[in-house]
């Protein structure tokens, strides 16, 4: 990996904005995302939001694949405990997401860049901040700019296969 | 290709301007274009409004002439308007889960600024779905049958109007309250703003027709210990705290309080707030419902030495209604739905001590005073003051624990009014001088303006300023002296007042956080039960089949109370009559083939919805509540979950990567 400074130096000079995949859970943090747009709170436009019904849904692999794809950092929001709409998902998704901390972190990717949230259906101005938060915390940190192998990717659901 | 498989299916894109919310800070044209050139996208469309009738109806068209086999509309939150374009697309003639929805609006438009970011976010937000609904399947929504009955929490006016509404609908209600009697606070009032009728008057005869009707199952000194189940089927434990009578038993003859051991009361009267004393054995007051009397074990001579005459036992003779070795029971009860109605709290004026509450003896709450002028309050409704003068001058502070940064942001919606309402009754009865202490009047809503003009020529003094200290007049007068800058005038003024009555708001109940958990809703601000939507669904919550009425979802007055109560009933109504809900179909299911059988999901689940037969995860799908925590454990990937297949989530993953 390039050293994060120069790194930044040079991106922040060619207009570089963080990308950023969330995944946020159906009945808190999605609708706290909700509330933050008919209050009309404004925040950095960088991240994607992919609605999931729980957090405890979130499989490591999409936060590795998003990485893998181009994100720059991955934000996973959900229910505080004890409010999981499902009982205890969110403990499920805390678990994970700790154990793919150290993952990245052997693979040398810094775990600021990926960030989990308990945001509550009511808590707008949290999400506002998260995501301001997280944006400047990336954009400390610069591109993550994994090496692509020279073919590129493999695709990952090929239609024909899907169709079969 | 067929549209039942997933090969490269047509593809129609709506982006919707939503008048100018999204066209604002959305190019929408342009999204609407970007979409005509992703693969498969055979129509794409820009429309004003695609909610509306001939937004939907295009959508139908479009269906029906082009063959479309999907649909993605990219508009508002999917919390808002997904079950709208579900509908149309299955008018239109194919599976309503073939349909995408793309949140340009709460998630782009509204929080965005810059046109050019909005704009690629929307299009990046589109692309996944586009990508994603390539691998959409058609699915059923199952029936799930509900149980008609429903629980009504707690028993003040919007609870005791919400079960005689359903009541009288024919269903089943338990109404649970955890006092010894309903009525609520509302049962302390004397007069009710705007039009002064007697709250007793108009409340307690709902109260008697609760109790006798034959539909209502009134539980009082009950809570809500558990819930279990789901919408149509929710499974409640309600605990029952001894009230050391037999309620069938009691006549509420009241006579063992009159030969009570103890000639008088010495505990303080919860219902007069502390102004009076009861014995331990007592009646909440007169018209309480259940008129039964209660035994308070902590002040009860049996309980604490196990050795009175009890000379109440000895009167009560063959009725044999007292019972000192009653403990706590458990119900358990099945219905269909639930109405909370929990009330509020009024403001602890111990958290502003400036104002002297607790420290001067002629500092009342506005609650305290309803007692005071109340024919049945602890002074038979004479204003006095603690030594027994009559006030000549009394000063009412408004905005005490409302609209204040130290305490709440919140307006609690109700002081003003029932400030000029105690105005009002105390010049009535005493003649004094009142001065309100204001920083607005708010008198919105039915007669409200008309009735402040009254007390206004009523000659009620009205200083606008908020009271900054609250001190003891000079010379022992046992006048306070209030202080406020008048910023009319733009001047301090300072008050010599007889006594002073603290307009405390309306806050969240102490407990709502845990009956929050209880029934897995949302607090919003200030701790209030949060709505599903402010303005469309006021009375539901994001949990279906719970529902709220009253002072619980935010401090109101009395009409809006019982006006928002008939709405909860009648939501209520609206599910439990129909028989039946559809459910969902984001069910988790395992492909048996690839299943190795490791038992990792079946710990997992919080519903026990996963069972091992013949070594292989088998989940039922009535169980199942489609969290997808399982799905996303399987080490072999062999369980999916329908609406959330990995490769749809994957396409999203990719659809909004694309550019980066």
């Amino acid at each position: 990996m390039p050293e994060p400074t120069e790194n930044l130096q040079e991106s922040t000079a060619n207009g570089w904005e963080p990308k950023i995949v969330a995944f946020f859970c159906n009945w808190c943090t999605y609708l706290a995302a909700d509330l933050a747009g008919t209050s009309r709170m404004k925040y950095a436009p960088n991240a994607r939001v992919i609605r999931v019904m729980c957090s405890g849904r979130v499989d490591p692999q999409f936060v590795m694949e998003a990485l893998a794809r181009g994100a720059d950092g991955v934000l996973v929001g959900g229910c505080h405990f004890g409010d999981c709409h499902y009982q205890a998902g969110n403990h499920k998704a805390l678990r994970r997401f700790r154990l793919l901390q150290r993952v990245l972190m052997g693979l040398g990717i810094e775990e600021e860049r990926i960030r989990l949230e308990w945001i509550s259906a009511a808590e707008a101005d949290k999400l506002r901040d998260v995501m301001n938060e997280m944006v400047a915390q990336i954009k400390a940190l610069g591109p993550l700019d994994l090496e692509v192998p020279a073919e590129g990717f493999p695709e990952l659901a090929d239609v024909e296969e899907v169709t079969a | 290709m067929s549209a039942e498989t997933n090969g490269q299916p047509k593809i129609g894109v709506y982006v919707c301007h939503c008048g100018t919310n999204i066209a604002a800070t959305v190019d929408v044209e342009a999204v609407q274009e970007f979409a005509a050139g992703l693969p498969g996208v055979t129509v794409s469309r820009a429309y004003k409004y695609m909610c509306s009738d001939p937004g939907q109806e295009m959508i139908k068209e479009d269906i029906r002439a082009n063959g479309l086999e999907r649909v993605v509309v990219a508009s508002c939150s999917p919390s808002l308007h997904e079950a709208t374009f579900r509908r149309a697309t299955a008018e239109g003639g194919i599976n309503p889960y073939y349909f995408q929805m793309v949140n340009i609006r709460e998630h782009d438009s509204w929080v965005h600024t810059d046109i050019a970011e909005a704009t690629a976010k929307a299009k990046d937000l589109l692309r996944a779905a586009v990508h994603r609904v390539r691998f959409h399947k058609p699915l059923e929504r199952s029936r799930v049958d509900v149980n008609p009955a429903v629980m009504v929490v707690g028993g003040g006016i919007a609870g005791i109007h919400a079960a005689l509404t359903l009541a009288n609908a024919d269903k089943k209600v338990y109404l649970v309250e955890r006092e010894p009697s309903i009525g609520g606070h509302m049962a302390q009032f004397d007069k009710t703003f705007p039009t002064l009728d007697c709250a007793a008057c108009i409340l307690t005869p709902k109260m008697t027709e609760v109790r006798g009707h034959p539909n209502i199952t009134l539980w009082t000194m009950a809570e809500v210990d558990k819930v279990d189940g789901y919408v149509g089927n929710y499974k409640v434990t309600v605990r029952h705290k001894p009230r050391f009578i037999i309620e069938e038993a009691c006549v509420g003859c009241l006579e063992c309080i009159e030969v009570c051991v103890f000639r008088r009361g010495k505990t303080p009267d919860e219902f007069n707030l502390g102004l009076s004393m009861r014995k331990p054995v007592y009646i909440p007051f007169p018209q309480a419902v259940p008129p039964v009397v209660v035994i308070d074990q902590d002040a009860c001579i049996e309980f604490r030495t196990g050795r009175c005459k009890k000379t109440c036992v000895e009167i009560c003779a063959d009725r044999n209604a007292i019972d000192f070795t009653q403990t706590e029971t458990f119900d358990e009860v099945e219905v269909g739905a639930v109405i909370l109605a929990t009330g509020f709290k009024a403001f602890d004026p111990k958290r502003t001590p400036s104002y002297g509450h607790g420290v001067y003896p002629n500092v009342y709450t506005a609650m305290e005073l309803e007692r005071l002028v109340n024919s049945s309050g602890p002074t038979e409704g004479h204003v006095t003051l603690r030594d027994g003068r009559t006030p000549e001058v009394v000063g009412i502070v408004h905005c005490v624990g409302s609209r204040d940064v130290n305490t709440n942001e919140h307006c609690s919606r109700v002081c003003c009014m029932y400030s000029l309402k105690l105005a009002h009754l105390i010049k009535e009865k005493t003649g004094a001088e009142i001065y309100n202490f204001y920083i607005d009047i708010r008198a919105p809503g039915k007669g409200m303006e008309e009735f402040y003009n009254r007390v206004a020529e009523e000659g009620v003094h009205f200083i606008r300023g908020k009271v900054a200290d609250v001190y003891p007049e000079a010379g022992n007068t046992g006048r306070v002296i209030l202080q406020a800058e008048d910023t009319l005038l733009g001047r301090v003024r300072k008050i010599p007042v007889d006594m002073v009555v603290l307009a405390t708001g309306l806050e969240a109940q102490a407990d709502a956080e845990a009956v929050r958990r209880t029934f897995n809703i949302t607090c919003g601000g200030g701790g209030f039960f949060m709505e599903r939507h402010p303005k469309l669904a006021p009375v539901s919550t994001f949990t279906d089949g719970i529902f709220l009425a009253g002072a619980c979802q935010g401090p109101k007055d009395i009409p809006d109370t019982v006006a928002q109560a008939g709405a909860a009933a009648a939501e209520a109504l609206a599910l439990v009559d129909r028989g039946f809900v559809e459910m969902e179909p984001n069910t988790a299911y395992v492909v048996t083939e690839e299943c190795s059988g490791c038992k990792t999901c079946i710990p997992l689940c919080p519903y026990t919805a996963i069972t091992r037969v013949d070594g292989k995860a088998q989940i039922n799908p009535v169980l199942c509540k489609g969290c997808g925590t399982c799905v996303a454990a399987c080490p072999s990937g062999s369980i999916r979950q329908n609406l959330f297949e990995d490769e749809q989530i994957y396409e999203e993953i990719l659809g909004v990567l694309a550019d980066a």
